[in-house]
């Protein structure tokens, strides 16, 4: 017997205007009433249908802007959609990112309230949840404490608490996995498994293929806003991976698509990086670093063959293009190599003479050729940041000099 | 909410996306109700006299427009009672300025809660309105105590004040959907708004009573749908005497504009902002 379905997209397209030339004020409106505005226009999602069937833990997979986002946010009812129908049983509580609404000035208690009120609870129940949520928070002590006191560990706690306290039938989650640190990780873990047993019905967007493997039952990727591969996890993982890989090397140019083959003609032997962040002192992460402060990359790796001899590679990108750095790849030191299955963290530090203003930092792993060219064997994860401090206008780095008044020099020669 | 079917499966609901309204109606309230309350208590954050401002902001305007109008300009003085009449009328209008002044740039300030949940869109304006709702009552308890200092006899038909806020409060929320609807599109609102704010403060009867007007131009000043509100309220509250509306209007057309103006700006704010609801969150 099928399972019931949980929720129901039939043929769901959606299409966005950009604007091409910002005309956004009168002025441009009443001085050129006939120049219409001009769009370009985006399609998102082309076509999609799918069922989700009822305690299902259901992963939409995709690259950047395949369009997972805007489906999530379709189903969750903060889109709406330009062609076809969603239906949804029961109460649906999306979680776009965690800890929407927070406000820093209130206490965790008026937070909390307010939070389940918008998730769907009458504040009565949200009330009373609210010692739940602050014990599976473990934040006990400091329920009086204004959010903006909070650490961002403690806010992530408290939002975790609220998205599962808020116990709807239906729960959309966009990539909140990547955050908390790895004690954070593991209680996410027991919570979706918690979750899956009281038969709750999950549909999660995810980057990170561990997620999707170790918690779906069937996943779905999404390519140029089309449907691309859904049903078993393992499979849609393998497919992402295929997908990824191919645009990467595209644009790269180090392979011919479709070729698999590492330098000796052997098959390219796979690894994953699951997750990466930028961290500082205290092993807290951060998206923003202070100038000249050295930058500390992470990043998680599972690998799915046995590997000897791979390579972590990273680039630096200047928001808005133009990569500024790219070395070769470093061999990462392992005696006897590394197995499949293991799951290892990689840490780099990177010298910052980069100025004021925001990048990206993309890593992989790879093998290097002999012939000194790389061959990427993970999808890049890029990691945005910022360098904080005041800009440099016209300057791409921040070396540091100095200036003085050469003392030995006659001055009367300068007359 | 779905209700719950023998087989244990849950009835399916279509989701229409994002509108004005929608969900159920307790839900509604309560968000209104629960994010006005969060906006009152993070207001006067960190400043020393915290709430006390709300009372204060208008009381010292109230200060500067007194002294100005009875010592420097000296027309004040012939008026009965201007001292409350000036007091009340400032609570008043402070009432519709504040709200409309909030409510211009709430949705875009809410912008991380439209883009990342899902409730009914109206929620954010309306919440704005109740908020300056909430402060404008407690100035009136406040106002009417000065008033009864200043010596103004008390009267049963103060208790007919939540007529005319409420009356304030409908025309408040129409102007302030409008406002909070072009917004996101049409950023120059705001400064549209804040000049237009200011000539409705002089073209409304507030620091004169609508007998000063000329002749030539009472007819506009009495097309504001403001001006009624404002004249009733000087009746019931200070002076029974004072000319009714029909009388301050000069003709039943005038206060028949007045009327049309008053439905007009609620029918369009609401209006506007449904038609701009479901796509917000897509604009902002």
């Amino acid at each position: 017997m099928p399972l019931p379905v949980a929720a129901e997209i039939r043929s769901v397209s959606k299409a966005f205007r950009i604007p091409t030339n910002q005309a956004a004020t009168l002025k441009q409106r009443v001085l050129h009433p006939l120049q219409g505005q001009d769009y370009r226009t985006l399609r998102a999602l082309e076509d999609v249908s799918f069922d989700v069937h009822e305690g299902e833990f259901f992963g939409i997979v995709g690259r950047n802007g395949s369009g997972k986002s805007t489906l999530l946010k379709l189903i969750a009812s903060i889109y709406r959609a330009d062609k076809g129908t969603i239906r949804v049983a029961g109460r649906m509580a999306p979680f776009i990112e965690l800890g929407v609404g927070f406000n820093p000035e209130l206490s965790a208690y008026d937070n909390v309230v307010l939070n389940g009120v918008m998730m769907g609870l009458t504040p009565r129940e949200a009330r009373r949840r609210f010692d739940e949520v602050i014990e599976f928070a473990e934040l006990e002590e400091f329920t009086e404490l204004k959010l903006r006191n909070y650490s961002s560990g403690m806010r992530v706690r408290l939002a975790f608490a609220v998205m599962v306290q808020v116990d709807a039938d239906v729960m959309l989650i966009d990539e909140v996995l990547a955050v908390g640190d790895a004690s954070f990780q593991e209680r996410c873990a027991e919570t979706f498994t918690q979750l899956i047993e009281r038969g709750k019905t999950i549909v999660l967007v995810t980057h990170g293929m561990g997620n999707v493997r170790r918690y779906c039952h069937r996943a779905l990727l999404l390519e140029s806003g089309r449907i691309h591969t859904i049903g078993d996890p393992g499979e849609v993982a393998a497919r992402y991976t295929e997908v990824n890989f191919a645009h990467h090397k595209q644009h790269r140019g180090v392979r011919k698509p479709g070729e698999r083959r590492g330098p000796q003609g052997e098959p390219l032997r796979f690894a994953r990086i699951t997750d990466a962040w930028l961290e500082k002192e205290g092993r807290e992460r951060t998206t923003s670093i202070a100038r000249r402060e050295a930058i500390e990359l992470r990043a998680q790796i599972e690998l799915d063959e046995d590997v000897n001899d791979a390579h972590f590679a990273l680039e630096i990108w200047r928001a808005g293009g133009g990569r500024l750095f790219a070395p070769f790849a470093s061999p990462l030191p392992s005696s006897g190599g590394l197995r499949a299955g293991e799951r290892l963290v990689v840490a780099a530090t990177i010298e910052n003479r980069l100025t004021p203003g925001r990048y990206r930092i993309n890593c992989g792993l790879a093998y290097r050729t002999p012939e000194g060219g790389e061959v990427p064997v993970s999808p890049i994860q890029g990691i945005p940041f910022e360098v904080s401090g005041e800009r440099i206008p016209g300057s791409l780095t921040d070396l540091a000099h100095e200036v003085r008044i050469e003392p030995h020099v006659e001055t009367e020669v300068l007359r | 909410m779905a209700a719950q079917v023998e087989s244990g499966a849950l009835e399916l609901r279509t989701i229409r996306g994002p509108s004005a309204f929608g969900g159920e109606v307790r839900r509604f309230w309560n968000l209104i109700w629960l994010t006005a309350a969060a906006d009152y208590k993070t207001r006067y954050l960190n400043s020393w006299l915290g709430y006390a401002w709300s009372l204060l902001r208008p009381l010292l305007f109230f200060g500067v427009l007194y002294v100005v109008f009875t010592r420097v300009v000296r027309f004040g003085g012939e008026i009965e009672n201007y001292a409350a009449l000036l007091l009340l009328n400032i609570m008043l209008f402070q009432f519709f300025s504040d709200a409309t002044g909030s409510a211009v740039r709430c949705v875009v300030q809410r912008e991380n809660l439209v883009r990342k949940m899902q409730f009914p869109r109206i929620v954010v304006p309306l919440s704005v309105v109740l908020n300056s709702l909430l402060i404008a009552v407690m100035n009136m308890v406040a106002a009417l105590v000065l008033i009864l200092v200043i010596g103004v006899e008390p009267r049963w038909t103060w208790l007919l004040i939540p007529v005319v806020l409420a009356l304030l409060c409908v025309f408040t929320t129409g102007v302030a959907l409008a406002l909070a609807a072009l917004y996101p599109r049409f950023r120059d609102v705001e400064q549209i708004w804040g000049v237009a704010a200011r000539a409705l403060f002089y073209a409304s009867p507030v620091i004169f009573p609508i007998e000063l007007v000329p002749e030539s131009w009472r007819g506009l000043v009495a097309a504001n749908p403001l001006t009624p509100i404002l004249e009733q309220a000087r009746i019931w509250v200070i002076d029974a005497d004072a000319p009714t509306l029909l009388d301050a209007a000069g003709s039943a057309a005038v206060l028949l504009v007045s009327a049309v103006i008053f439905v007009g700006a609620c029918v369009i704010g609401l209006l506007l902002f449904e038609r701009e609801a479901p796509r917000v969150a897509e604009e902002l």
